[in-house]
């Protein structure tokens, strides 16, 4: 029970985030209007998704430095629960983007970031499945997941500094500088982006158990 | 350490030099590769019909030769590791570090990207009209592009070559890679283009050597672990 605590707190902090998200004031601003709300739920996955995917390439590091069946699944359930927030975010954003910007997809930096950020993870799960060896898949897709995270972060954090972006606060700080979230918003906000990030990892925790307990039972049949 | 180096330097020369004698023996790679590029510049200069040259077209013709060189670079870089035999690759794991390997490869199709790039450069000026008015920071973007496709390209290959079906993944695994890489030198090469200032680059200029350096880094991080197997 007290190991499960975050888990408790987890569900606690997603129910006060749809609840909250949902009925709580928010304030009245042009063309976004009550759209805002999706800020609960749009940012918190890009927030997630790159957390995860920082644990998949940690576990990428350590499976090359120490090979084990444990790090390679990790990794790999990491970036599947990566991919699951990358999608969960993009589809959010352009829900968002088609009552705010007037379409789905306007060619947003962020938006096209997003997506090949999506395609480098696709083609990694590719990579993997092209192996039939376990060893020698799991290390080359260590390999390519770390040269991928690599050429990504210039990706997600220097491209948008760098051309104009519908996205708040471009052109210097892509976040949210201090004007746009007001204390209403910050205080639903930030339980959200760590209940959904507790959440990913949770997800990861129960598949990558699940993923090597079916392997050990392949290995005694 | 210094002694390391000096090896490590011999070994890469040694590389290099024993690649550019295999492609001169078997020139069917390297002219392949010319009438690769001359044949794709042809087919656009049919299809696009851009030679009537108006003012408007500029984007495209530019955004046109860096796919040319985006898929010149993919087919010339992809047979870097998957040429090899079974037996030579041996060999080579006995004789020399995979540190060496890694750089020797990245030198070479950085020179062969450079011969590639600077004729597909002359041959499409020549076939579609040349609009480019700073031509010096035009060729400079040709240069870094070069280094960038030849650096990422080539450690992707290392690692399509180990898989099944590699000229598929070659693809998959590098265009995502290479994106952000190009949709810079688009931009930059677009500011030679139309003469801007060169001050005006210096952003993309910059982040394009950061982003080569790090690809760099990684790649001689990571090939050793690769080249294991």
């Amino acid at each position: 029970m007290m190991k499960n605590w975050w888990k408790i707190l987890t569900v606690l902090l997603l129910i006060f985030t749809v609840v909250a998200g949902v009925l709580s004031e928010v304030p009245r601003l042009a063309i976004l209007n009550e759209t805002i709300r999706n800020l609960y739920f749009h940012v918190p996955m890009w927030f997630g998704m790159i957390l995860i995917l920082l644990i998949s390439v940690i576990y990428s590091i350590k499976y090359l430095r120490n090979p084990t069946i444990k790090n390679d699944v990790i990794a790999y359930e990491a970036a599947k629960v990566g991919i699951l927030f990358g999608v969960l975010g993009i589809v959010t954003g352009m829900e968002w983007a088609k009552f705010t910007w007037g379409e789905y997809w306007s060619n947003d930096p962020k938006q096209n970031a997003s997506a090949i950020g999506l395609l480098i993870y696709f083609a990694y799960v590719v990579l993997r499945s092209s192996f039939a060896e376990q060893q020698q898949r799991a290390r080359i897709s260590a390999v390519y997941n770390i040269f991928a995270f690599a050429a990504l972060i210039p990706l997600l954090f220097i491209l948008p500094r760098l051309t104009d972006s519908l996205h708040p606060g471009n052109g210097g700080n892509p976040g949210f500088n201090t004007y746009d979230l007001d204390s209403r918003l910050r205080m639903v906000f930030y339980p959200a982006v760590l209940g959904w990030t507790m959440l990913g990892i949770w997800i990861v925790n129960v598949r990558s158990r699940f993923e090597l307990l079916r392997q050990r039972l392949y290995e005694t049949v | 350490m210094r002694k390391i180096n000096a090896v490590l330097l011999k070994e890469i020369l040694y590389l290099i030099q024993k690649d550019l004698v295999l492609e001169w023996r078997q020139k069917y790679a390297f002219n392949g590769m010319l009438l690769y590029v001359g044949s794709t510049v042809f087919v656009c200069y049919l299809s696009f019909g851009l030679r009537q040259f108006s003012d408007d077209s500029g984007p495209i013709w530019n955004a046109l030769l860096w796919i040319i060189l985006l898929f010149t670079s993919v087919n010339a870089i992809a047979k870097s590791f998957m040429q090899e035999n079974r037996g030579r690759l041996l060999y080579f794991y006995s004789i020399v570090s995979p540190q060496g390997i890694i750089l020797a490869k990245i030198v070479y199709n950085t020179l062969l990207m450079l011969l590639l790039a600077f004729i597909c450069f002359v041959f499409y000026a020549f076939v579609l009209g040349n609009p480019v008015q700073d031509i010096p920071m035009f060729l400079l973007s040709l240069l870094l592009g070069a280094i960038g496709f030849s650096t990422s390209l080539t450690m992707i290959s290392a690692i399509a070559s180990k898989a099944a079906n590699s000229s598929t993944l070659m693809a998959i695994l590098s265009f995502p890679v290479i994106v952000p890489m190009l949709l810079m030198l688009i931009k930059m090469s677009k500011n030679a283009m139309d003469g801007l200032d060169r001050g005006a680059s210096l952003d993309e200029l910059l982040t394009l050597l950061a982003i080569n350096m790090i690809v760099i880094t990684v790649s001689y991080i990571l090939f050793p672990y690769l080249w294991r197997s």
